[in-house]
């Protein structure tokens, strides 16, 4: 049986119902930038998007997102303009090592959707994937940062 | 054209697609000797200045988020006055050839990462190829114009000519400069009141590929006709393979074969990093072969002991506490200063062993044949890693092909190549490219962990609270188990003791003993070895001390660092007077009046000296009911010399203090039965954001003395920073780590 789905936009078809999507991404679909942390959805290391929520894709099952969108890391910039996310992240140079951050981009885009404007608290409970660098206290700046221009880009979208 | 750099390494440059480019070390200084053919085979690149006027540098440190790949080019550019903007960075690659001996060629860079050590050694040299570049673009630039060289200057990547008012591009320089004769003597380095580029806070290089998601780290690579592998390890530490039936994993898609990995005597082979015994599962999906690995069925033998690691501390404090252990040093006459104590103050402290956790775990690409091996991998020393190879496959190391990645986290887990090892031994066996990727529970509990220890420290206050006698015992887990033949106890106890730092090496009459605790685990470094938990044992002693004496915890600091001593082992000197300033520096930035406890609420404050900075942290904490905490803010001043970077040094404190807070909080690493309890995340609980400090304030004292790291050193201040200010807060004084319920 072949499951179907759509990555970045992009239309594409699974054999192996079993195999968790990262390992899809990973090693099918040549995208990389989707990591491998534990395995058990703990650290949020390959965090990616599936119709839009924020999903550790270590215990997605290909057969699971049958039908569904999927969206990674390498799917967020548009026309060679990045996301507001990965926009913030760079102003706010967020990373040391990097291995987490592409996760935490992902879960960020999903902390913003339900809550545009996160206090700091929100933030503390609401960001999950845990960074083994300790990058959190630019993580707090990188999330307030990405809020402000995300509602930038909206306003301008609407204006548009 | 070469050019001698310092005493071993030499300098390059020849002209290279339109531009220029600088080399620098074994390869150059072979080149001088005459050896032709070794220099052929370049060490690597290290700048390069192409025609569109951007310039690549490379540096020989590898980047496991400590920053270097943006802080060591910013030296080189500084002298060079290139424009900042235009430097692209990236890691060299690293050879080594056949007549090395020891670690890498000693060239300017040291290759890898270790010991917070970058920025110390590449201070001058870095700066040298710099200002030779810049040299040679200006007496090109002089030679076209027709004028001379010093009525010219340099601003970021233009020469120019100021009396006429002209100016040309390096881009359109370099190819000219490239075949000029190197300078003469001494090059001149700038006066750094100057400098532009360095000590500016300067944001990372390479984010946006890190946030793009391009492939970067050892995980992400790949080679062609590659096979997938995984290990099964045996849940006892020391076990080995009894009998394997693969029937059933074999019979599974997409299997290729199953390995059994040899059983390694620490020092058998390539060194001292064992592997454990395994049987690996090679596949042609990762999937497929955790899959199969699942299928396997392995007996294990019975290990040698099987150890319950609470058991193992508890019998070696006893022989500790009874004498029993190793005089390390003794000064004075401590007898006497205890007999005649106005106060004496005892303590017993404890820290765990914990694993390194790099969130990307250990992989390797390895690619053997009978003429060469190709091996990926991310690594903290590309050096043992080709040497490691050239051991077990009898390989010249001229055909091991080492490429270095970036590292998803390091904090000194990739200084050892077992990883690399177990992936040679199975790309021998199947003689196809394979990427080992150990799972997250192999990686946790195939680990060299940081050693634990118990810290029995005494000491003696006169009647004016002048400390006049000190012992400080020690029993750990030594970092140089099975690390060489000799396992004595002597030998054993080298630098697990802390004979030179303060406040105890002040102390007229002070006695160090030491004992080992016996354990299988294999153990390393991890980030600040060693003073990870000095650090914390002493300064929460320290605050202790301050108690008896009634004085504030600052100001009794203050009082015992008077005078202007060096003091140290040599690699790390420090001296009273940079370790008291920066306690002083952060009592001023956070207005220190003392614990001020109320409320739930207090502060605490400790500094400590290691790898060649000195930071002190005020952190102020609250304590809820039943038991848990927040850290509010932390206040940190830092002295690391020159601030390079201060971008980096502020990020380096931030990730610090948090790898701190998350390991004091929660983590521990313990054995029941000869096993390691924790296997992943849900046992090994990394913190989130929700336990993290996110209001930190760095403070860094103004210095011209020469830079030194701070991949490390921000670290051992922040535990007993955090515990005094617990204590302050609940009148609980936390000295064993993990914190965990404690308070509750
Ligand atoms: S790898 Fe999926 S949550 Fe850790
Ligand atoms: S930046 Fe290294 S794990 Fe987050």
């Amino acid at each position: 049986m072949a499951y179907s789905f759509t990555i970045n936009d992009r239309q594409v078809t699974a054999e192996e119902g079993d195999m968790p999507l990262l390992w899809f991404l990973r090693e099918e679909m040549d995208l990389v930038g989707t990591k491998f942390g534990c395995g058990i959805g703990s650290c949020g290391a390959c965090t990616v998007l599936i119709d839009g929520e924020p999903t550790r894709s270590c215990v997605m099952p290909v057969e699971a997102v049958d039908g569904a969108a999927v969206t990674t890391i390498e799917g967020l910039a548009k026309n060679g303009e990045l996301h507001p996310v990965q926009q913030a992240w760079i102003e706010e140079d967020v990373p040391q090592c990097g291995y987490c951050q592409t996760g935490q981009i992902m879960a960020t885009i999903g902390l913003l959707k339900y809550t545009p404007d996160p206090s700091e608290t929100e933030v503390r409970e609401q960001l999950n994937n845990f960074c083994r660098c300790g990058t959190y206290a630019r993580l707090m700046k990188g999330v307030k940062r990405a809020a402000e221009l995300t509602k930038a880009a909206g306003e301008a979208g609407e204006k548009a | 054209m070469t050019l001698a750099l310092d005493r071993r390494s030499l300098l390059r440059v020849s002209a290279y697609a339109g531009g220029m480019m600088l080399t620098v070390g074994g390869a150059a200084a072979r080149a001088a000797q005459g050896d032709a053919a070794a220099a052929a085979q370049d060490l690597g690149l290290y700048v390069q200045i192409r025609p569109d006027n951007t310039i690549l540098i490379r540096t020989a440190t590898t980047e496991i988020g400590q920053g270097t790949l943006t802080s060591v080019p910013m030296l080189i550019a500084e002298e060079l006055d290139a424009d900042w903007s235009r430097v692209e960075t990236e890691m060299m690659t690293p050879q080594l050839k056949s007549t090395d001996t020891g670690g890498m060629p000693e060239g300017v860079f040291a290759q890898g990462a270790g010991g917070s050590r970058a920025i110390m050694t590449s201070w001058t040299p870095a700066r040298k190829v710099g200002a030779i570049a810049r040299a040679m673009l200006v007496a090109e630039a002089a030679a076209r114009w027709k004028v001379k060289p010093d009525t010219l200057e340099t601003e970021s990547g233009w020469v120019v000519d100021a009396a006429r008012d002209r100016r040309i591009a390096y881009g359109e320089l370099a190819a000219g400069a490239a075949v000029r004769a190197l300078p003469d003597g001494e090059i001149a380095l700038k006066d750094p009141a100057d400098f532009r580029i360095v000590g500016q806070p300067q944001k990372q290089k390479n984010t946006l590929a890190i946030v793009t998601g391009k492939p970067m780290f050892g995980i992400d690579h790949k080679m062609e006709g590659m096979l997938h592998a995984v290990v099964l390890r045996p849940p006892q530490v020391g076990a080995q393979v009894a009998s394997v039936d693969d029937s059933a994993a074999k019979a599974m898609k997409g299997v290729h074969s199953v390995v059994r990995l040899p059983d390694q005597t620490p020092g058998q082979v390539w060194g001292y990093d064992p592997i454990g015994a395994g049987v690996a599962v090679v596949a042609t999906s990762h999937w497929a072969a955790l899959k199969a690995r699942d299928a396997l069925a392995v007996e294990w033998t019975d290990p040698p002991t099987a150890e319950n690691s609470a058991d193992m501390v508890a019998e070696a404090e006893a022989k500790l506490a009874g004498g029993e252990g190793l005089k390390v040093q003794e000064v004075g006459d401590v007898d006497a200063a205890f007999a005649n104590a106005a106060k004496v103050v005892k303590a017993r402290y404890q820290a765990p062993l914990v694993a390194h956790a790099t969130l990307e775990p250990q992989n390797t690409i390895a690619h053997v044949t009978a003429e060469k091996a190709t091996i990926i991998t991310p690594s903290q020393q590309p050096g043992s890693c080709a040497r490691t190879v050239a051991a077990i496959t009898g390989l010249p190391l001229e055909k091991i092909d080492v490429t270095m990645t970036r590292s998803g986290g390091g904090f000194g887990r990739r200084l050892a190549t077992d990883q690399v090892a177990e992936a040679v031994y199975i790309a021998k066996a199947v003689d196809r490219p394979v990427k080992l990727l150990w799972t997250r529970e192999c990686d946790m509990r195939t680990d060299f962990y940081r050693n634990g220890g118990v810290h029995l420290m005494e000491a003696a206050l006169d009647a004016d609270n002048r400390v006049i006698g000190w012992k400080h015992g020690v029993a750990s887990h030594s970092i140089n188990y099975r690390r060489s033949e000799d396992q004595s106890i002597e030998a054993l106890s080298s630098r697990e003791v802390p004979t030179e730092d303060a406040p105890g090496v002040l102390v007229p009459n002070r006695r160090y003993d030491f004992m080992p605790i016996y354990s299988a685990v294999a153990r390393g470094w991890w980030r600040a070895p060693r003073a990870n938990i000095f650090g914390w044992a002493e300064q929460a002693f320290v605050d202790e001390l301050a108690e008896a004496a009634g004085e504030d915890p600052l100001a009794f600091r203050l009082k015992l660092l008077e005078g202007e001593g060096s003091y140290g082992d040599g690699r790390d000197q420090y001296t009273l007077a940079r370790l008291s300033g920066v306690l002083r520096h952060v009592g001023e930035k956070a207005a220190w009046k003392g614990p001020e406890a109320g409320g739930g609420k207090a502060r605490g404050i400790a500094g400590h000296f290691s790898f060649g900075s000195y930071v002190a942290h005020v952190v102020d904490v609250t304590v809820t009911e039943g038991g848990a905490f927040s850290v509010d803010r932390v206040v940190s001043a830092i002295d690391c010399g020159v601030a390079v970077n201060p971008n980096g040094i502020a990020m380096q404190n931030e990730g610090s203090i948090n790898d701190a807070l998350s390991t004091a909080r929660e983590l521990e690493i313990t054995l029941t039965n000869g096993a390691v309890d924790q296997t992943n995340f849900d046992s090994y609980q990394v913190m989130r954001m929700i336990g993290a400090a996110t209001r930190i304030e760095t403070h860094i004292v103004p210095s011209t003395e020469a830079p030194s790291g701070m991949g490390e050193p921000a670290l051992p201040p922040f535990a007993p920073a955090l515990t005094n200010a617990l204590y302050a807060a609940t009148g609980k004084r936390i000295r064993q780590l993990p914190i965990g319920t404690q308070l509750a």
